[in-house]
């Protein structure tokens, strides 16, 4: 009896986890197909969210700073830079080339994230 | 109310004259500054709300000063919506000290973002302080969008670099150090080869015995690296410093007080005059604390005396905040 459940409970965790799977796939084609132009990064508590995003080339990536606290968005590389941006203000970028774009806020620089631009 | 007075204090735990609701009105927390003591060659640093318990004889030394730190003139969150009234209740603090201090430190984040009518509300404020000199160095906000040439233009004309210098008084050498320019990602604050180079020459002719005091924004030990509040290069900086007898580092960024003792080196940290940061590792960011009932007690304990007595010799008064 006990080894039934056991055995159901698993079972059931892996159908779950391919369900998981299969979602994930699928939003990935979607976003290939319509190629979506805009992608967003919000600043919350000291840490960009999501600290990695990929992104088809030419898309524009927005960041908002939603702490009480001012931040910057400062490409590692040089490539951009923004002014310090106070609660609710907004940074955009549009990457037209691909590669990897890892980035940090000047002021508090431990925190970092990157575009990987595809 | 059962009777009693409004501003009677009900629960002191700190033995400080600040009860919870005395605290809520006074916001005491954010009014505090450190007085700094040097005695024998030794500095010992008060926490301004504490003075009164000090004696006229105790507060008697060679040289005295106050140490100010993260006014962030401009803020306006809930954490505290009047970040003027605070600094000039800090302002009133150091007025109302028996014997004028000598001078101000000023340990950086003047202003909250860089705009020029923050510094002019912070320079119109201090103005009628009683100690007329005031030393600075920047914090992180002071330097935002242009480099800091706004910075070096109102308060470092006379500074090197990208605004460090050191004076004397009284026998007390004092250095002003720069750790907030050119952070790099994923880093700390840094000092950067040439101001450690400066550095090195400036402290080479002293007398061993001559007493140290060293100022900067971020803090020169590694308070707590997962939030930035650390100096990379920051042990060079002391290796400098290994000759001398007696060492003080004072910064500011973390908005709480703290002190450690490292061997002949006492570092220690002033709270903000705007508003309380959280402990390290206490919350999910170093973001601006807001004060609820609950949370008081924690905050409260920044208003604790930090002192270390005298002699070379050391105590560790890591503050117990909780």
């Amino acid at each position: 009896m006990r080894r039934s459940v056991l055995i159901s409970s698993l079972s059931m965790a892996l159908v779950l986890g391919m369900g998981g799977l299969g979602a994930g796939q699928q939003r990935f084609e979607l976003s290939a197909q319509q190629k979506p132009e805009t992608a967003e990064v919000k600043i919350d508590n000291f840490s960009f969210g999501p600290a990695a995003l990929t992104v088809p080339v030419g898309t524009t990536v927005s960041w908002t700073n939603r702490d009480d606290i001012p931040h910057t968005v400062v490409s590692t590389d040089g490539v951009f830079k923004s002014k310090v941006l106070d609660t609710d203000e907004k940074f955009s970028f549009t990457f037209s080339k691909a590669g990897s774009y890892p980035y940090f806020c000047s002021i508090h620089p431990k925190m970092t994230g990157k575009v990987i631009v595809q | 109310m059962s009777g009693k007075r409004k501003d009677e204090i009900l629960h002191d735990h700190n033995h400080d004259g600040i009860d919870r609701r005395g605290f809520l009105k006074c916001m005491a927390w954010a009014g505090t500054g450190a007085f700094c003591l040097m005695q024998g060659g030794v500095l010992k640093s008060y926490s301004l709300s504490r003075l009164p318990d000090l004696g006229s004889k105790e507060a008697m030394g060679e040289l005295s000063f106050v140490q100010i730190s993260d006014s962030h003139m401009g803020f306006n969150k809930p954490a505290n919506p009047d970040v003027r009234a605070t600094l000039e209740a800090a302002v009133d603090k150091i007025n109302g000290l028996s014997a004028t201090p000598e001078f101000m430190l000023h340990t950086g984040d003047i202003s909250h973002l860089s705009k020029p009518e923050e510094f002019d509300i912070v320079d119109q404020i201090l103005k009628s302080a009683k100690p007329k000199d005031v030393f600075y160095v920047p914090g992180e906000h002071d330097v935002l969008n242009d480099d800091g040439k706004q910075f070096l233009e109102r308060y470092g004309k006379s500074s090197k670099g990208t605004g460090w210098y050191s004076f004397d008084k009284k026998g007390v050498h004092f250095v002003g150090l720069v750790n907030v320019m050119n952070l790099k990602a994923g880093g700390l604050g840094t000092l950067g080869h040439e101001q450690l180079e400066w550095l090195e020459g400036d402290v080479r002719h002293l007398k061993h015995s001559t007493p140290i005091v060293v100022f900067a924004h971020i803090p020169l030990w590694s308070v707590y690296p997962e939030w930035g509040w650390g100096t990379e290069d920051s042990a060079q900086a002391l290796a400098y410093l290994k000759k001398f007898g007696s060492v003080t580092v004072l910064n500011g960024h973390i908005h709480q007080t703290m002190q450690k003792v490292e061997g002949h080196v006492t570092f220690h940290t002033a709270a903000s005059t705007a508003f309380p940061q959280p402990q390290p590792g206490k919350a999910d960011s170093p973001g601006p604390m807001k004060v609820p009932a609950e949370q008081l007690k924690s905050v409260l304990g920044i208003t604790d005396v930090n002192y270390v007595p005298g002699q070379h010799a050391l105590a560790v008064v890591d503050s117990s905040l909780a």
